[in-house]
């Protein structure tokens, strides 16, 4: 059970010395409690008071760190069961398959897939962030895509529960910290001395909840606490089942053994059908999957999954904002008209995009809207005309630009007389409703 | 040593609510346990996918639909097909043409039209308005008037038409109502408040959380879908224990991941594809987060997430 300040604040030496770089040993039990710092910036702590406190005050699951350089992610660490509780705090990675058991040409696709899928949303890249590599009788071709995955530079998943062929595996890509994958009730000690040899993260399978419990206990007792749970099972509803017991019983009913973050073969759940891989994806992205694999990642399914993913892990007492100003777009000056919106990011990214895809230069114009969209805004009174005048005249629009057409939102196109009321002079034009038909709407405007 | 199992079933379970009559009607409703766990305890019903179809026919079809719906030269003919698309529980037929802004078909116009679907399906109908709410109450109005006994639900009554939709629809013609809210969990609660003090009994009702698409604000979505069934079955809030029908083809199928053309974005690939995929993934994500129906539009994506649905039950 979580201690409180004052449990904590009572084994304090309470000297007050402030080495542990708080004014006293209450503030510093305070922030122990909180989850804001670890025991082990006091010093005078005896190690055997340590050791009971760590124990108690340990995060429900652990964080656990895999790969290297570009390709390092942190996982697990959650502490929540719903977002809104808190905040989800590592964002679950898509991974990619390729096995000895598929044919060149699916391992060829799924490598390509690496290559294709990468761009921007929000200001988060968006690529494959694993390749799973899955072990199942061919050890020579195995090894040749462990060869080819690592080529890529990506974070591996080494799926392999031979110890001899995994040893290889971790001879080509042990250096970069991959996982090391397929550890079970028969050979969990082999894999466990390859997994400590190579200092790599262990992941543990087994045939229901129960083997798995009773494996991961047995590896804690071997000293190994880095490890990641493969809750996929052998149908899609006990994957389910697992992702959630095992999330459920690490934060909330407080069973250590299970505080670990979970790796979900959706590859294997859906053999060939990548719609329902797509949809067990998003099942598992609100549902506690923290590495989620496919056998296929083509824009189809980024573009949704990524999307849905950037949505979930963003902290909810944060809305997402950009800055209220003016933004030049394709080289626009005092020349170039206006277009208007509000500072909800998402909007602004969705905008901009099209901004730059028409070619046009466009003085982008974000207003101060508390973070909203444009229509929760408008709903919200936060995106009037008065808003609008106002936001002119703080940024000094009429002295920096002497264009007077401005575009507003096609959403809030009932705006369009108050407007101009408010800002003699200026030519209002409402846009299209949707972002995606401003290129055709800008081409004409400015032909 | 073992897991222990620690089941999470509530006393008190989300209303149940049954659309249409005869064999193929559907029930909506009544679990004791979180969004589809039913590894805690056996669902009563599970999640159902409907098929949307609209008074504008095949206008906009993409090839897969033109192809799924090939031959059909009536409305008629479109529900009948709908209907018998693998995986679909319902029909909604949606009154785009209806908008004021739009074609403004008249309330006739789109009484013949409800009255056309329903002919043609066993299916249970549900009719979704076209966003204008003083124009949907009249719709809704005459619609049901006309569909009296059938069992029909309607979608939605809003904050600006409740008093019309709940005392006609619910309340003369005893049809189903759904109450719509924009993503927040006392909004939703209010305007179930009224409608039950409007005299429409809470067993007749559903509601739309509001939805987006994955990506496009989806987290407002989930987390309020999360509060209202924690407050339902946690707290047994019986103002929040209607069942949460969530319509997904609109917002999937306009965003611009569905709509840019493969010619405008050669790199993105096939723009059905692209659609089918935001479509299932929102529909999903609504599933894992609450939603008792969705609503969706590709026969490729009722079949899947129907699938899905099954395989999770
Ligand atoms: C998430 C959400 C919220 C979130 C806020 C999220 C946010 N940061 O804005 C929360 C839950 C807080 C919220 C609250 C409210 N909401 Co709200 N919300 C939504 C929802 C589901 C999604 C909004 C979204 O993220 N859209 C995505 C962004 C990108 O869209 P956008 O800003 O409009 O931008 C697009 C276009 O407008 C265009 N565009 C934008 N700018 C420009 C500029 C130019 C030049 C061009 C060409 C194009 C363009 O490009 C974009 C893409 O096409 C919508 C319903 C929906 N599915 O849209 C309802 C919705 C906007 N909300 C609504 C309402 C009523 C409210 C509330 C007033 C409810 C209430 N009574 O309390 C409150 C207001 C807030 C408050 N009281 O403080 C209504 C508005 C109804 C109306 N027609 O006026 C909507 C439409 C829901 C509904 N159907 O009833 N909401
Ligand atoms: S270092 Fe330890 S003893 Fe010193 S103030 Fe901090 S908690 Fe107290």
């Amino acid at each position: 059970m979580a201690l409180t300040g004052l449990d904590i604040f009572k084994i304090t030496p309470k000297t007050n010395c402030k080495d542990c770089g708080s004014p006293t040993c209450m503030a510093f039990a305070m922030k122990v409690a909180q989850g804001a710092i670890t025991l082990d910036k006091c010093p005078h702590l005896s190690a055997e008071v340590r050791a009971k406190l760590d124990e108690a005050t340990a995060p429900p699951m652990k964080t656990i760190k895999i790969g290297t350089g570009e390709g390092e992610f942190t996982l697990g660490g959650e502490t929540v069961l719903y977002r809104h509780e808190k905040t989800f705090v590592s964002k679950n990675l898509f991974a990619v398959a390729l096995s000895d058991a598929y044919s060149d040409a699916q391992n060829d696709a799924a490598l390509a897939d690496v290559k294709n899928v990468d761009y921007e949303r929000i200001g988060e890249r968006m690529c494959v962030d694993a390749i799973f590599v899955d072990y199942v009788s061919d050890g020579a071709r195995f090894l040749e895509l462990v060869k080819k995955a690592k080529e890529t530079g990506k974070t591996l998943i080494i799926n392999c529960g031979d110890a001899a062929v995994a040893s290889g595996a971790l001879e080509i890509a042990g250096a970069s910290k991959p996982v090391l994958g397929g550890a079970d009730a028969s050979n969990f000690a082999a894999l466990n001395e390859l997994a400590k040899k190579y200092g790599v993260v262990l992941g543990v399978k087994g045939k229901d909840l129960n083997e798995l419990h009773d494996t991961v206990e047995k590896l804690e007792a071997l000293g190994n606490k880095e490890l990641i749970l493969d809750v996929t099972m052998a149908s899609i509803k006990d994957a389910f089942s697992a992702a959630v017991q095992v999330r459920r019983a690490s934060v909330k009913d407080g069973d250590r053994v299970f505080g670990y973050p979970s790796i979900v073969n959706a590859a294997k759940l859906a053999a060939g059908d990548m719609n329902m891989q797509a949809a067990l994806a998003s099942l598992f992205t609100l549902k506690y999957g923290s590495v989620i694999v496919m056998e296929r990642m083509t824009y189809s399914d980024a573009l949704p999954l990524y999307g849905l993913r950037q949505n979930i892990f963003t902290n909810p007492q944060k809305p997402m904002k950009v800055e209220p100003g003016i933004y030049p777009i394709n080289g626009a000056n005092e020349n170039s008209v206006c277009a208007l919106t509000v500072d909800f990011a998402l909007t602004y990214f969705v905008v901009s995009g099209e901004l730059e895809r028409s070619g046009v230069p466009v003085n982008f114009l974000i207003t101060d809207a508390g973070g909203y969209s444009v229509l929760t805004a408008w709903a919200a009174g936060k995106l009037s005309a008065s808003s609008i005048a106002k936001f002119f005249q703080e940024a000094e629009i009429e002295g920096k630009i002497k264009n007077r057409t401005l575009i507003i939102p096609g959403k809030v196109a009932v705006l369009k007389g108050e407007i101009e009321d408010k800002l003699p002079g200026w030519k209002i034009i409402p846009s299209p409703p949707e972002a995606i038909h401003l290129v055709k709407f800008l081409r004409e405007l400015n032909a | 040593m073992a897991f222990v199992q620690k089941p999470q079933v509530y006393k008190t379970a989300i209303n149940t609510v049954e659309l249409g009559v005869g064999e193929k009607k559907v029930a909506l409703g009544g679990a004791t346990v979180s969004p589809l766990y039913s590894f805690d305890a056996p669902i009563a019903n599970p999640p159902r996918v409907g098929i949307e179809i609209t008074d504008l026919g095949l206008e906009g079809a993409t090839k897969g639909m033109a192809e799924f719906y090939s031959g059909c030269k009536t409305l008629a003919d479109i529900a009948k097909r709908a209907s018998e698309a693998p995986g679909a529980d319902f029909v909604c037929l949606k009154l785009e043409g209806a908008d004021p802004g739009e074609e403004n078909k008249s309330v006739e116009d789109c009484v013949a039209a409800a009255k056309e679907v329903c002919g043609a399906i066993d299916k249970p109908l549900v009719i979704e308005g076209c966003k204008n709410a003083q124009k949907d109450a009249q719709l809704f109005e005459k619609i049901a008037e006309a569909l009296q006994g059938k069992n029909v639900l309607f979608l939605s009554a809003k904050e600006e038409n409740y008093k019309t939709v709940g005392a006609s629809v619910g309340l003369a013609y005893s049809q189903k109502v759904g109450a719509e809210s924009a993503c927040d969990i006392n909004l939703a609660k209010q305007l179930n408040v009224l409608m039950t003090q409007l005299g429409v009994s809470p067993g007749s009702m559903v509601m739309n959380l509001g939805s987006a698409a994955a990506g496009y604000g989806f987290e407002y979505v989930a987390s309020t879908m999360d509060r209202v069934k924690q407050a339902a079955l946690g707290q047994s809030d019986a103002m929040l224990q209607m069942p949460v029908v969530t319509p997904v083809a609109s917002e999937a199928w306009s965003v611009k991941e569905a709509i840019i053309s493969e010619e405008d974005m050669p790199e993105w690939g096939d723009q059905e594809q692209r659609g089918i995929k935001m479509e299932i993934v929102t529909a999903a994500a609504c599933l894992a987060s609450g939603s008792d129906a969705v609503i969706l539009k590709h026969p490729a994506s009722v079949a899947t997430v129907s699938a899905l649905v099954a395989a999770l039950m």
